[in-house]
């Protein structure tokens, strides 16, 4: 259990069940009134967020989370298929949970799975991965300083804004928290 | 992270405040930090020192000083209180307090006042003053009871609320709509939420307590004190009993307090206001970290 004074951004907390990270915390306190802890919450399966406050007495439960590693298998239709390094245990995991995350996948990519009670609700990649440009307009030389960007796609499909001087077949690097582009990592 | 600007900022506000203060004949005090017996209220916790405590406010002492024949003084000085620490709290903070003798609430709110608009003037800054995206004009305020603004901004009749609906309803809903253009001054509050004032002689279920907004942000805290030894001591015994039912720290009834009390003291009016937060609406911040050293 937690108390009210160990809420803070970023707690991952259980309520009715589900899980819940604390997005936004404010500590209130009126006048000679209460202490009054006042979070933002978003729901860490469904995603919807929603206001909570409470009191400084209120207990509160603490999710059963336990995150793993695995190695990134292969794709089958919209089915993700990911092993235990260790175990050989294969999780299989659907597009919808992946979110964006599905383009970055590539094969025997370290990935953690956080589970909830047995479920996986979250896949975290490494920050940056790199993939090849197959499809752009032909680059302009020259315009490295402005922030202008163009249209491109990689491998999957995957579309992607990127510098004006970046050709087909050039390897970027891709933040995989953001999805946006980083920087160059080869010419064609 | 505390700025230059911030740091110059303090300096000049606390030598406006004592300008002010010295103008209007109030003497300057200083009473212990150190205290054997914190005031007892419902929900402020006092922190240890050795075998005293920190003060969560210097009120008794200053009290026990009007008595004892000095009618208007002031202190500007540290008070520390346990647990509170967010973006408008810290456990530490800076309180200015004073007191003037032979006057009631309403008259410490215009001296309030006066103070706000002298302070501004002595930064360079008569005119309205932006804050938090919107403007605050010093020059006027609203003045509102708590009836008045729980049913304007919450539509809800404050007098049917208990303590925990209230300070639910006040901080989510009320606070946060409060001194938009211009300083809120939420007055008469329910005679339970108020420890240490006197009760309205026309209505006994109002304290002459206010308290002072600034676009959300609490000020400061006035009341008519309560002067009467009897009824004080009933106070004290009674927010005794709230603590010990919620399992808080109990502190001895402050006795000297109490005999001050009972040797005859004037009506008084007392207010308290916080200077981090003062400096806040100064330097345009929601965080108090930007306007202390720490």
């Amino acid at each position: 259990m937690y108390s009210a004074s160990d809420l803070r951004k970023g707690l991952k907390i259980e309520i009715d069940g589900a899980p819940w990270q604390v997005t936004d915390f404010d500590f209130c306190k009126p006048g000679k009134g209460q202490a009054l802890y006042r979070c933002k919450m978003k729901n860490m399966i469904s995603g919807i967020t929603m206001d909570k406050t409470y009191r400084a007495n209120d207990k509160i439960d603490k999710p059963t989370l336990e995150e793993r590693d695995f190695i990134f298998s292969y794709a089958e239709g919209n089915s993700y298929i990911f092993s235990d390094n260790e175990t050989y245990e294969e999780v299989r995991l659907d597009g919808e949970l992946l979110g964006e995350q599905k383009w970055f996948l590539i094969e025997n990519m370290d990935c953690k799975i956080l589970n909830f009670n047995g479920q996986a609700i979250d896949v975290t990649l490494p920050n940056f991965v790199d993939k090849k440009i197959t499809d752009t307009e032909p680059g302009v030389r020259g315009d490295t300083a402005t922030n202008v960007t163009k249209g491109a796609k990689i491998d999957n499909g995957y579309e992607i804004q990127v510098p004006l001087f970046i050709n087909e077949g050039d390897t970027i690097k891709i933040d995989t928290r953001t999805g946006e582009y980083s920087e160059r990592v080869s010419k064609s | 992270m505390q700025s230059l600007s911030t740091l110059q900022l303090r300096s000049d506000v606390l030598r406006l405040i004592r300008t002010f203060f010295d103008g209007r004949g109030y003497l300057e005090v200083q009473t212990p930090v150190s205290v054997e017996t914190p005031t007892l209220e419902d929900y402020i916790d006092a922190i240890p020192a050795d075998d005293r405590w920190l003060r969560t406010s210097p009120e008794l002492h200053m009290k026990r000083l009007v008595q004892a024949g000095h009618p208007r003084l002031f202190q500007i000085g540290p008070c520390f209180r346990a647990g509170e620490y967010g973006r408008r709290h810290r456990p530490e903070f800076t309180m200015l307090e004073w007191y003037c003798a032979n006057a009631g609430y309403r008259d410490i709110l215009q001296e309030t006042q006066g103070l706000l608009q002298a302070v501004a003037a002595g930064l360079g800054r008569p005119g309205p003053l932006p804050y938090r995206n919107t403007t605050i004009d010093l020059g006027t305020c609203e003045i509102r009871t708590v009836r008045e603004t729980f049913a304007k901004f919450a539509g809800a009749d404050a007098a049917a609320l208990n303590t925990t609906e209230f300070d639910r309803l006040l901080v989510e809903t009320v606070e946060p709509r409060l001194g938009r253009d211009c300083p809120f001054y939420m007055i008469d509050y329910p005679a339970a939420m108020a420890a240490l004032a006197r009760t309205a002689p026309a209505d006994p279920s109002i304290a002459e307590r206010w308290e002072l907004y600034v676009a959300g942000l609490e000020l400061a805290n006035a009341y008519s004190e309560l002067v009467d030894p009897v009824e004080q001591r009933r106070r004290f015994e009674a927010c005794a009993d709230r603590r010990r039912r919620d399992g808080r720290q109990l502190y001895p009834i402050d006795e000297n307090f109490l005999a001050a009390l009972g040797a005859g003291m004037p009506p008084t009016a007392g207010c308290a206001l916080g200077i981090d937060r003062l400096l806040m609406v100064f330097a345009d911040t929601d965080d108090i970290a930007d306007v202390i050293f720490e």
